[in-house]
């Protein structure tokens, strides 16, 4: 029959008007100031720098290798590559970022320039509560307000940072195998030639690949 | 006691009135009942607007507006304010005056409404023997303003709206005032504060109103779905279908004068409620016998606001109809029903008194509207479209 319809509509609509008063269920709002939902591991807003270590700027991940710069689809990352060289985690001489900055207001979240780093070394934050007053210089961070300690990482995404940590730490022993053989060969032919010097030859450090 | 609560507003404007020199007196008494309804309206529309968006939220499972002071109640200070210091646009090849004049000339109207309703026991700002007349005459008058704001935008989504808004309004105007003529043919007269009266007596501790009777309660059925159109509420608010239409004839209004066009609209709900609260539900009159100590204005305001609240539950359940739909269920249904009303309404009248007006009287109502929804408002199945010359 012609209303019938809507006598039910109506019905329903008087439950929820009802029901949201007694069930909490029903009522799922969060008064987001005050109260917050659990942060979920899996989020992501922008990237940051991971470094380890205590010196943020010499434990740098980055190489400044700009595989990220180069993938970022909105540009929003600009590498400046230093002249020299320094040691990295690993002991080998890499160059370091002079410069990182990556504009935020472009940003645009897709978490490529994380896929790409073959070095670990950029990784997604999950901090958005980030609006500032200066619309320009205020969202355009600079390498020292991007690094974070690998224990942070390890703090905001545990089961990724856990599978980061293993690979490093296996690289790690690879390479130390691979440099005390070749110290070992070198003090060897030292022993046997007499030779003064000799720079121990690391090869490739294979690097954890970017998943 | 009672007796002075009742009539506490009536006393208060005639010893107020009393302060003035004779020749000056009806001015003022005027004047002061002006005032009133000036204010107490829109200060209901400032609570219907909480009342709203707290009821949509409680349907929707949401709080709804909780910042602004406690429950959010001072919510419509804080749009008022922000309405008021609103830059006022003006489109640069807008028609001037028109677009000036439209919120005005709706407001002034809708309020003019409020003369002749009888808001309580002796509260009528004018006792006009044809007060069911004037308020359809000022009534028709929004349509009006509602096309001088469309027309007047120079925008396609202004006039679009416009002219759904007339097309819907004179189409449910015809079954708005059928159904209210079939009070008029009971009670014998156009004078709102008789039809009142009409109403205003018990049997056994219940009232007469016109909802208890088989055509009464047929007849605020329609009512009610006419008023609903009338006052471009959801599920007829295609006039200002958000999702099509931008906003509808107010599309280029902002400010102050979009804020009149917002207050017209609810003042326009309350007078209709107002209106059909008089016909249908007896007005002022309380609902059982026992009550009647309560003050009567008591009464109006609360049916008027339950109407109201019916208004936001209906906004809350049903999704906006089609321009179509819309005009099919004015024409071919609503219309025709009303028309069946008043000749139900006559047969009720010389049955007389007794059990067989009841019988018949509902019989054919019910009747007539399983026959008249199976016919007017079946699904047409027109069948995969044929397209004969292009094949």
């Amino acid at each position: 029959m012609l209303g019938e319809g809507i006598l039910k509509g109506l019905a329903e609509t008087a439950k929820n008007f009802a029901g949201s008063f007694f069930s909490a269920e029903r009522l799922t709002t969060v008064e987001y100031p005050e109260d917050r939902i659990a942060p979920i591991e899996a989020a992501r807003v922008f990237p940051i720098l991971i470094y380890d270590g205590l010196d943020w700027e010499a434990g740098l991940r980055c190489v400044a290798c700009q595989i990220c710069e180069k993938e970022c689809p909105p540009k929003c990352i600009f590498i400046e590559k230093s002249k020299d060289k320094k040691p990295d985690a690993l002991g080998k001489p890499q160059f370091y970022p002079a410069e990182f900055d990556i504009d935020i207001s472009v940003c645009m979240s897709c978490q490529i320039c994380v896929e790409v780093c073959p070095f670990e070394a950029i990784k997604m934050d999950t901090v958005y509560e980030l609006s500032t007053e200066d619309r320009f210089q205020g969202l355009l961070l600079d390498r020292r307000q991007l690094a974070r300690p690998n224990r942070y990482f390890q703090q905001i995404h545990p089961t990724e940072a856990g599978v980061v940590d293993a690979r490093l730490a296996a690289d790690k022993v690879k390479s130390d195998a691979k440099a005390k053989a070749a110290a070992d060969a070198t003090a060897a032919k030292a022993a046997a030639g007499g030779a003064t010097q000799a720079a121990p030859k690391p090869g490739e450090p294979k690097s954890g690949e970017g998943n | 006691m009672f007796e002075l609560l009742d009539q506490i507003f009536v006393l208060l404007k005639h010893s107020l009135v009393g302060l003035f020199p004779l020749w000056m007196q009806p001015v003022v008494s005027v004047l002061i009942s002006v005032v009133v309804i000036i204010c107490l309206f829109p200060a209901l529309f400032a609570l219907t607007t909480v009342l709203e968006r707290k009821g949509l939220a409680r349907i929707q499972n949401r709080i709804g507006p909780n910042r602004t002071g406690p429950f959010g109640i001072l919510q419509p200070i804080a749009d008022g304010i922000k309405s008021l210091t609103k830059e006022d646009i003006v489109p640069s090849s807008a028609d001037g005056a028109v677009h000036f004049l439209a919120p005005i000339v709706l407001v002034v109207a809708v309020f003019m409404g409020f003369a002749v309703l009888p808001m309580g026991r002796n509260m009528t700002l004018v006792q006009m023997d044809a007060g069911l007349l004037f308020f359809f005459a000022i009534g028709a008058s929004t349509e009006l303003s509602v096309f001088m704001a469309g027309w007047s935008s120079r925008n396609k989504y202004s006039l679009l709206g416009a002219m759904r808004a007339v097309a819907q309004m004179i189409s449910y105007e015809v079954p708005l005032l059928m159904s209210s003529v079939a009070v008029v043919m009971i009670t014998g007269s156009l004078s709102l504060g008789k039809i009142v009266e009409a109403q205003n007596h018990y049997s056994w501790g219940l009232p007469h109103w016109y909802i208890f009777t088989p055509w009464g309660l047929a007849g605020f059925v329609m009512y009610a779905i006419a008023a609903t159109a009338e006052t471009n509420r959801s599920p007829f608010d295609l006039p200002e279908g958000e999702s099509e239409l931008v906003a509808g004839y107010h599309t280029e209004y902002s400010g102050f004068k979009f804020a009149l066009f917002f207050l017209g609209e609810y003042l326009a709900m309350f007078s209709i409620s107002g209106l059909g609260t008089t016909l249908f539900l007896g007005g002022w009159s309380a609902p059982l016998e026992i009550l009647n100590w309560v003050p009567s204005w008591i009464w109006f305001f609360s049916k008027l606001m339950l109407s109201i609240c019916v208004f936001i539950w209906l906004r809350g359940t049903l999704p906006r109809l089609r321009q179509d739909q819309l005009m099919n269920f004015a024409w071919k249904f609503v219309l025709p029903y009303t028309l069946l009303i008043l000749m139900v309404t006559a047969l009720w009248r010389f049955l007389g008194p007794g059990w067989q007006q009841w019988v018949y009287c509902s019989a054919i109502l019910i009747f007539a509207y399983i026959a008249m929804a199976r016919l007017g408002m079946r699904r047409e199945h027109f069948g995969p479209r044929k397209y004969g010359y292009a094949e």
